[in-house]
């Protein structure tokens, strides 16, 4: 099967690998999918807490060429966002800007929850920030 | 060294230009049907066919007689359990196979069964080796055929088929076995081995594609089958057809060769084999052979890069052709079940690599590719978060993972 350019550029020099503190409350963590599917994606996300603004994005990602293009491209677009805006990504966006053929959809899919879940995880500790989420910190 | 190497010589393999020589004259002038018995043409071509089927015979210790030629493996093998299972309805409709055969034997067993056949599909071990006792265990008074594969395709173990071969002669069972990927590739002989039909493939030993054949054992016991292609009954009416000469010619010679050249050959596989698993588990952790190393074809590594997705590993080391069992190369989305056979887990057939190194590799190539995939698993690694996890010691069979 032929990779798109963007794909083969992403899956060759992927962007924002990494890792962040979980434990920071201004880091939402994402992770989704399973080894026996052969995909797991893990979604960071840093979120300025006064402007609601994503100012840093990692992932690391065990799946297929696609499924690391789908995270590596989720951070490049979540950096700069407003959390609100990145929960507006679908995956249908990651379909076209990598030009995903429909047996990758389901990659597409997995950074669309990677997404969510990390600013799900955000909100969580966010939220009440009070002194048990400080402490926890 | 030239790039692409080609690795994946249990797919199908080059045709040795020996072989090519071998055929030309029947691919251009001399260009009888064999069934012509009126005029020298016929006689050319069937002088041809002969002198092959004598070189098949050779290599697995049969006589000329006993060889059918067919269009391949997938043919010898349908062949072989629906010639069987109708010709012998009446003494039993019982066969056992086992679960990592090629999907050739599988799927032929599953049209069986609506017809009424009862199969047994035995499991293996981890070793990726059938277990004598329970094949023993599953035998019947109905059961007419054993049809075990000698090597697999996938993680090239050897079954026992010499003891198999035993049990069936014992219980009065016919063995039959897919020999496609063994022969030319380790010594097999049917009388030692008491094998009673066997399927060959010309393109997997460095002939053409398109032509194989089924030995149908003559004597002790006789093995009758019933035709499953009618016609002119060619092939001692077993398959009819008009004889492919060409391929047929391709596949004597590529038996001959292999023949002459196993003793050697099967060393400087090994050694290869053996200088590639060395160096990727010296310079790797987390690495695991797929079936035993003890009972398998020389050319044959199969083997799981733990955290790291085996269609990405492909695209990192794209100017290599290999295979994965990863369920991201496959049409169906489903990872290799022949590693689900071993009970290994999904997660390391999705991490799995098949070499299969053949005739026309080099130590060059093997260091290469060594070296590649070497680079490519650590750098698929560092953007991994299972191996991150592995890293922290977190036990990743206890997260709650989101199957999707």
């Amino acid at each position: 099967m032929a990779y798109s350019d963007k794909v083969v550029d992403h899956y060759n020099n992927p962007r924002n690998v990494g890792s962040m503190d979980k434990s920071d409350p201004n880091v939402g963590t994402g992770m989704v999918g399973a080894p026996e599917c052969g995909d797991v994606m893990k979604l960071q996300v840093k979120v300025n807490p006064e402007t609601g603004v994503i100012e840093d994005a990692k992932f690391k990602t065990f799946g297929c060429g696609s499924a690391i293009a789908s995270s590596s491209l989720a951070t490049e677009w979540l950096r700069g966002k407003t959390v609100d805006e990145a929960l507006a990504i679908k995956n249908t966006d990651i379909v076209t800007e990598l030009s995903l053929p429909p047996v990758k959809i389901h990659c597409s899919v997995l950074a669309e929850d990677a997404i969510k879940a990390a600013i799900t995880d955000y909100k969580a500790k966010a939220k009440p920030v009070t002194a048990e989420t400080a402490a926890r910190a | 060294m030239k790039l692409p190497i080609y690795m994946d010589n249990h797919a199908t393999t080059p045709v040795d230009p020996r072989v090519f020589e071998a055929m030309r004259p029947y691919l251009t002038n001399i260009f009888g049907n064999s069934a012509s018995r009126n005029h020298s043409f016929g006689w050319e071509a069937e002088e041809a066919t002969e002198k092959a089927r004598k070189q098949v015979a050779s290599l697995i210790g049969a006589t000329s007689k006993e060889i059918v030629f067919t269009s391949g493996a997938t043919e010898s093998d349908n062949l072989a359990l629906k010639g069987v299972a109708e010709m012998y309805a009446e003494k039993g409709n019982h066969i056992i196979t086992a679960a990592t055969e090629h999907k050739a034997i599988l799927d032929t067993c599953k049209r069986l069964e609506k017809h009424g056949t009862r199969v047994t599909y035995l499991p293996v071990q981890q070793n990726g080796l059938v277990d004598l006792d329970q094949l023993k265990a599953a035998i019947t008074d109905k059961t007419v055929l054993i049809s075990i594969m000698h090597a697999n395709n996938e993680i090239g173990v050897l079954q026992p088929i010499r003891e198999i071969g035993r049990i069936a002669r014992e219980r009065g069972v016919l063995l039959h076995t897919d020999g496609t990927q063994a022969a030319g590739k380790v010594p097999v002989n049917v009388l030692d081995d008491n094998i009673d039909l066997m399927s060959i493939s010309a393109h997997k030993m460095y002939g053409p594609k398109g032509v194989g054949a089924l030995y149908v054992r003559r004597r002790n016991p006789r093995v009758q089958l019933t035709a499953q292609m009618d016609g002119g009954g060619h092939e001692r009416g077993m398959r009819s057809g008009t004889l492919n000469v060409p391929g047929i010619v391709g596949l004597g010679e590529a038996c001959a060769l292999a023949q002459a050249e196993m003793p050697s050959e099967s060393k400087r596989m090994a050694f290869l084999r053996d200088k590639l698993k060395d160096r990727l588990m010296n310079s790797l952790d987390e690495v695991y052979i797929n079936g035993t190393l003890e009972h398998r074809l020389p050319n044959n590594l199969n083997i799981s890069f733990a955290y790291v997705e085996g269609e990405s590993l492909l695209m990192g080391i794209n100017e290599i052709a290999v295979s994965s069992g990863s369920a991201c190369t496959s049409a169906t989305l489903e990872p290799s079940y022949v590693l689900k056979a071993l009970g290994a887990g999904d997660d390391l057939a999705h991490s799995s690599i098949r070499f299969g190194l053949g005739r026309f590799n080099t130590e060059e190539e093997v260091d290469y590719v060594a070296g590649k995939v070497i680079e490519v698993v650590k750098k698929l690694r560092e953007l991994s978060p299972l191996y991150e996890m592995f890293k922290e010691g977190i036990d990743l069979t206890k997260v709650q993972w989101t199957a999707h």
